[in-house]
């Protein structure tokens, strides 16, 4: 019995420890990844795991969507899912760009290893 | 029901207009329309400031509902002392980067990316003026990044390559730093279901010992901090202000940390302004901590640069070191040391980088050694770094002396005498970096080497706002009472709540 309870109590969080495995993953890829384009991705894993910390945030136990219907008693909060259309526009762009840049700097350094780049900065660095 | 308050439509234009004249800047595509077009648009801009400065200080704060909707529900902006200062801050270096921008732009920036450039810089503004305008924390999330993408993009347009290195180490971290920002602000929605920054202030008291508004406490501070290069989590910084276009770099040392530094504040002051945070947390021996750090170290790595855009920068972050100190003491005084610093800094700092970016637009020399004799060859532009560098220490009689005198006084005042010393000590530091600068440009011969000896005239847009911030750092150096009264009634509306 206690052991269900146990259960219960965690897996009703399930969503939570999702949020919380996704969000260290990718924070731990954007700063352990030397390859820019999986630093990128590494950010995006980052971002969604915020959208969908947001998300859980606003389902309502047995709450259906927010629209008024006959019969309809309890409806998710709609909030915290229109916040976070406008984060996720907020992230597409910041990916576009992000990827745009890595696309520059291809062509300026000929590499996107990290570790590369910086061993050519270093380079420049005593010439400027 | 509580009587409805005046709407302020001026809020509002405030972040429309620059907001509606970037697309309009990219249909032009000509440099010139561009140009002339954000350069109406920031004088505009800084005229609505005034205007918004002078209400505020005679009605105090002002509104406005957006779409008509009321405060918890709608999105609220308004404007108090605080908010006003710094949109006034922001406005007003807006407004006189701009004619700078036009020649050394033209210089810097791939001529068919001009227009790109201008529509860049309307986007920051916009962004960075609805931070300050804005009373809601989602909203305040949007406009930190439509003034950080657009920051990236200005930074990427630097001529050297690793501009784009430096843009993207940016992009990485402030979108780490935004997005710690908006899981603060979601774990506070959590436990208070509400956005509007007036009513988490009132909201919070009642759950600021749970976990959760702890942790959003944490990420938020974390997330803001990386914005604002809190030293140590300034890395972006340095790369960031050295390849970026000179324009580009004068814009953002005067006004985006600056505009960071108000999110803490009001973060610190006003959503937590009814808990006891400094009694509750050691938030006060960190922040201290890492001021001090900022104060020594980042002074430190300055004297050993060659370059002196990075040498600047790396002035910044400890610049930065003495504003949030400021807010560390968490009393009138320093919070009044810490805003006038905002503004003082961003005076100084931006002649210090105009005057850079004018011997880079004149002779492509950004190093120390080939800054030698440039005292005689370009003894105007060097003047005025002179003037601002005397600001950066903190000499009397500059606005960095205010500053300083403020923050010392508040530490006395708060009975951290030692903080007062190391105050002193770290503008010694200063005295270094900004001797090394003289030295090359005043002692040393002009080199013997024809192509270093080149130099071109710098056009009077350039010479005319960079002699505005340096003689606005003398003027407000030495009568800064009208400063000093804003910086202490903006320090007491902040603790005082909206």
């Amino acid at each position: 019995m206690d052991i269900f309870l146990l259960a219960d109590e965690h897996l009703g969080l399930f969503n939570y420890w999702i949020v919380i495995v996704l969000m260290m993953s990718g924070f731990y890829v954007v700063i352990a990844q030397h390859n820019l384009l999986k630093k990128v991705v590494g950010l995006n894993i980052f971002q969604v795991s915020v959208f969908l910390f947001y998300i859980s945030m606003g389902k309502v136990d047995g709450g259906s969507a927010p629209i008024f219907k006959d019969g309809v008693e309890v409806l998710s909060n709609p909030l915290p899912h229109v916040l976070i259309l406008t984060a996720i526009v907020v992230g597409v762009a910041a990916t576009a760009l992000a990827l745009a840049l890595v696309v520059r700097i291809k062509h300026a350094f000929g590499t996107v290893e990290e570790d590369e780049i910086q061993a050519i900065e270093h380079d420049e660095e005593d010439i400027a | 029901m509580i009587d409805v308050p005046a709407s302020d439509p001026w809020l509002i234009l405030l972040v429309v207009v620059p907001l509606l004249a970037a697309p309009l800047c990219v249909l032009l595509r000509g440099p010139a329309g561009a140009w002339s077009v954000a350069t109406a648009v920031s004088w505009g801009v800084l005229g609505i400031a005034v205007k918004l400065l002078g209400d505020v200080l005679e009605r105090g704060t002002l509104r406005y509902r957006i779409g008509g909707w009321d405060a918890p529900w709608g999105i609220e902006y308004l404007l108090d002392p605080v908010g006003a200062f710094v949109v006034v801050i922001v406005a007003a270096i807006g407004a006189v980067v701009l004619p700078y921008a036009k020649s050394s732009v033209e210089k810097e920036v791939r001529s068919d990316r001009i227009y790109l450039f201008y529509a860049m810089v309307l986007l920051c503004l916009s962004g960075l003026l609805g931070i300050a305008v804005t009373g809601d924390a989602f909203n305040l999330f949007v406009f930190l990044e439509v003034s950080s993408l657009s920051s990236y993009v200005l930074i990427s347009l630097g001529r050297d390559r690793r501009a784009l290195t430096a843009a993207f180490r940016y992009l990485i971290m402030g979108t780490l730093g935004a997005t710690f920002y908006i899981i603060g602000v979601g774990l506070m929605y959590q436990m208070t279901g509400t956005l509007n920054i007036q009513d988490l202030t009132t909201i919070i008291p009642a759950v600021a010992d749970t976990r959760t508004v702890l942790a959003a406490l944490a990420f938020l501070t974390v997330g803001i901090s990386l914005k604002l290069a809190l030293f140590p989590l300034h890395l972006w910084l340095p790369n960031a202000y050295t390849f970026a276009p000179s324009a580009v770099t004068v814009f953002l040392s005067a006004t985006a940390t600056k505009v960071s530094a108000y999110v803490l504040l009001r973060i610190f002051f006003t959503v937590f302004g009814q808990v006891d945070l400094f009694a509750h947390f050691p938030l006060q021996p960190v922040l201290m901590a890492m001021a001090l750090a900022a104060m020594f170290l980042a002074s430190l790595t300055a004297i050993w640069q060659q370059n002196v855009k990075r040498m600047l920068a790396y002035s910044s972050v400890a610049q930065i070191g003495y504003t949030v100190l400021g807010i560390s003491l968490a009393t009138e005084a320093g919070l009044s040391g810490a805003i006038i610093h905002l503004f003082n800094h961003a005076l100084m700092k931006g002649a210090a980088f105009m005057a850079i970016g004018a011997v880079v637009y004149a002779t492509g020399a950004v190093t120390l050694d080939r800054l030698a004799g440039m005292g005689k060859r370009m003894p105007f532009t060097m003047a005025a770094f002179v003037v601002a560098g005397l600001g950066l220490i903190g000499m009397p009689l500059t606005a960095g002396f205010i500053s300083k005198w403020q923050l010392i006084t508040a530490a006395l005042e708060s009975g951290y005498w030692p903080l007062a010393v190391l105050i002193l000590l770290s503008s010694l530091l200063a005295v270094i970096y900004v001797w090394r600068v003289v030295e090359a440009a005043y002692l040393r011969p002009v080199p013997a080497n024809e192509a270093w000896a080149a130099t071109d005239r710098v056009p009077v847009g350039m010479q005319v706002p960079m002699w505005v911030l340096a003689g606005a750092s003398v003027y407000f150096g030495t009568d800064a009472s009208f400063t000093l009264e804003l910086a202490h009634t903006a320090a007491r509306a902040l603790m005082g709540g909206y």
